[in-house]
């Protein structure tokens, strides 16, 4: 389903970033940078909003013409990125959003982790398991 | 096989059927003709293919099979001599003190329990392990059928693990989840739980709560392995991923770091017998356990691992706990110190206390809302200590001095520190004076500090702690006077602030009649506040580091705000 998911912090640096293994890596990685630009934009947009589950979730960020990116930011302006494929067709915005909440659940439990220091690159395994089982998802 | 072993005549696999079976299991696979004569040549050990499992023979058969060959000859020998003793196998049973252990579970075919088989299958089990620590990393899928070929280790435990073995593949089928159980090195012993329990209990007295993430981290980080490594062994253990351990969840920590730090690769995933669920079980089931595994590791020399591994945690615990009471203490009471200013900051958090609680108590409750989760912990510990206190202390402080409160309330404490009750007493003579803590609020933190290190001395100190900061110190208080109860009215000496001279002048008479005692209390008493201290004003700095911050954000919000407002008023 999802080719690459990337984790990014408050200061935009990438904590986690993983690509479906058979694909060009970089090329994700640059659309995951550009992206960015596009969270950054709807984040300022938000404004005062409440915070929100609705709002966490940013929706399509840009098509482009294999791949749709998806975005969605926490409390603590932890930015998820998802490039999904393009030619999985009717992927609704439900899924997308479910996928969303594993993640965030998923860096939940990082986070609860009393060894982890925020802004670290995520190592846990449990992690890498619940993105990997997002990515070989539909394939 | 069966009929030759002699089963089918008694109608049951005795232990000695079961020992000829499995010979002439081996006989056959290594392709010698199925006699009663193959049983006394030297055979290879029988290999069982794990049904379920990946069905791989072990690569640790082959290793362990050099060192059973020794010991095979002395098996058939013995084997031989239960042939003859055929019709007295409860005989046999008995003779054999190394059996003695293993020789109920067996006894009783049809009621194997495989608990205690397992247990004593583990125990064999880590007999071998010093031969070979090699099989290990493969150790969990591979347990069964690792039976047979580590059995090898000794011609008794040969033929414990040939029952035991036998019971396995019997029972494979009928119960699921015993692959489990035989994973020795990730089962807790009796002796082992107990030193975890205890030190549950020195970084949090009520066994039925949670120790938060950042104590488990300063305590587990003193284990001195890697910060991953940690972060991995927590990501196992805690199961509920709330941040906090519970007993069972860090008995499960404590002993992966021991078996860690004994050279055992972590384990994929958490092993069954290390599962909270399992843990929690098996807890109130000591009993069996014990004389299983005192009266085996008496019997049988072999068994070096698991007393290594209890004497080296044991050891490694001591390294760890060298110096634990105090800086636990004193990690306890940076929290407390956390929850304390927080709790004057917000007043607010005590109208949230009873919902919170209820949350926390539960185990598996997540306080993700809460940016704290020590704090919640707290409050939760503080709750679940509080409901039967609350109601005497405003009155037992009121309008007396402090001082005599301290006399009557070290007394009765005293029997109250062992009962595991908190003892209101002892927290409470401060709480009704707000204008004492109002004075000191601010001083509040290094005395309430300087309370909770010098245990004896929380009597004057305390009275100026704020009602909400009493409970959480009241665990290590307690603990403290556990350790210095003869020392108890001698620290307040050392106390600091003013409202408190006034009660260790009138502690001095009493004080004075221990003097010998005294001066090594004090001195530990004066060396704790210092490193309290210490600490106290580290995270002083830090959060007037995190205010400053904070505000600074405060005002660039608020100018952004500014800029924002003419725009939407045109």
């Amino acid at each position: 389903m999802a080719v690459c998911i990337a984790v990014i912090a408050k200061e935009n640096y990438p904590l986690y970033i993983r690509s479906a293994p058979t694909e060009n890596e970089l090329k994700f990685h640059y659309m995951v940078h550009t992206s960015l630009d596009v969270v950054d934009e709807k984040i300022s947009a938000m404004g005062k909003a409440l915070v929100d589950q609705r709002e966490l979730y940013l929706g399509l960020l840009y098509p482009t013409e294999d791949y749709k990116v998806y975005g969605y930011v926490t409390n603590s302006k932890v930015k998820f990125v998802m490039v999904v494929d393009s030619s999985n067709t009717a992927l609704r915005d439900n899924e997308i959003r479910s996928m969303f909440r594993k993640l965030h659940n998923s860096y939940t439990d990082v986070m609860c982790n009393p060894f982890y220091n925020p802004g670290d690159r995520i190592q846990s395994r449990a992690f890498d398991n619940m993105v990997m089982s997002m990515m070989v998802q539909v394939c | 096989i069966t009929e030759l072993c002699g089963a089918k005549r008694v109608g049951y696999f005795g232990p000695t059927q079961f020992y000829i079976a499995l010979k002439l299991i081996a006989a056959a696979q290594s392709g010698l003709p199925v006699r009663i004569e193959s049983i006394k040549c030297e055979l290879p050990l029988p290999r069982f293919m794990m049904s379920k499992n990946d069905g791989e023979i072990r690569f640790g058969n082959p290793a362990e099979l050099h060192g059973a060959k020794v010991q095979i000859p002395y098996l058939t020998t013995e084997k031989n001599s239960f042939k003859r003793m055929d019709d007295e196998d409860k005989q046999q049973e008995t003779q054999s003190p190394t059996m003695s252990p293993l020789a109920s579970p067996p006894s009783s075919p049809p009621h194997y329990q495989r608990v205690p088989l397992s247990h004593g299958y583990s125990k064999l089990r880590s007999g071998t392990e010093q031969m070979h620590p090699a099989p290990y990393e493969a150790r969990q899928p591979l347990v069964q059928t690792e039976g047979p070929s580590s059995g090898g280790a000794g011609p008794k435990p040969l033929r414990h693990q040939a029952s035991l073995i036998r019971s396995f593949s019997v029972e494979r089928e009928l119960q699921d989840n015993s692959s489990g159980y035989p994973d020795e090195p990730w089962r807790i012993t009796a002796e082992q739980r107990e030193y975890y329990v205890n030190q549950f209990r020195s970084l949090q007295p009520d066994p039925s709560s949670f120790i938060s993430g950042s104590v488990a981290k300063n305590f587990f980080t003193k284990s001195k392995l890697s910060i991953p490594e940690l972060s991995y062994i927590w990501e196992l253990s805690d199961a509920d991923c709330d941040g906090a351990l519970t007993l069972p969840e860090f008995c499960a920590a404590f002993h992966l770091i021991v078996a860690r730090k004994n050279g055992y690769p972590l384990p994929e995933g958490l092993p069954p017998t290390l599962q909270p669920e399992y843990l929690q079980a098996a807890f109130p089931k000591p009993k069996w356990e014990c004389p299983l595994f005192d009266s085996y590791s008496e019997t049988l020399p072999a068994n070096q691992q698991p007393r290594d591994l209890n004497r080296i945690e044991k050891t490694s615990i001591k390294d760890m706990a060298d110096f634990p009471v105090p800086t636990q203490d004193v990690t306890g009471d940076d929290k407390q110190v956390l929850k304390s200013t927080t709790n004057e900051a917000l007043p607010k958090d005590v109208s949230e206390d009873p919902a919170t609680p209820k949350d926390s108590n539960n185990l598996k409750a997540r306080p993700r809302s809460r940016s704290y989760s020590s704090t919640s912990i707290e409050e939760a510990m503080k709750r679940g200590e509080d409901p039967p206190t609350p109601p005497p202390r405003p009155q037992k402080t009121h309008s007396r001095a402090a001082s005599l409160d301290l006399n009557k309330v070290f007394q009765p404490s005293v029997p109250a520190t062992k009962s595991g009750l908190l003892p209101p007493p002892p927290a409470l003579p401060p709480r009704p004076c707000p204008s004492q803590s109002e004075q000191v609020s601010e001083a509040d933190i290094l005395p309430q500090l300087n309370r909770a290190p010098s245990q004896a001395a929380e009597g004057s100190p305390a009275k100026k702690d704020t009602p909400y900061s009493q409970p959480p110190s009241k665990p290590i208080r307690r603990k403290f006077r556990s350790e210095h109860q003869t020392a108890e009215n001698h620290e307040p000496s050392t106390t600091v602030s003013g409202p408190a001279s006034v009660a260790t002048v009138k502690l001095h008479p009493t004080v004075q009649k221990q003097s010998s005692k005294q001066k090594k209390a004090i001195q530990t008493a004066i060396r704790k506040n210092k490193e309290a201290n210490a600490v106290l004003a580290r995270l002083n700095s830090e959060l007037q580091q995190q205010l400053k911050e904070v505000h600074q954000e405060r005002i660039a919000l608020e100018n952004q705000l500014e800029q924002l407002r003419p725009v939407t008023v045109l």
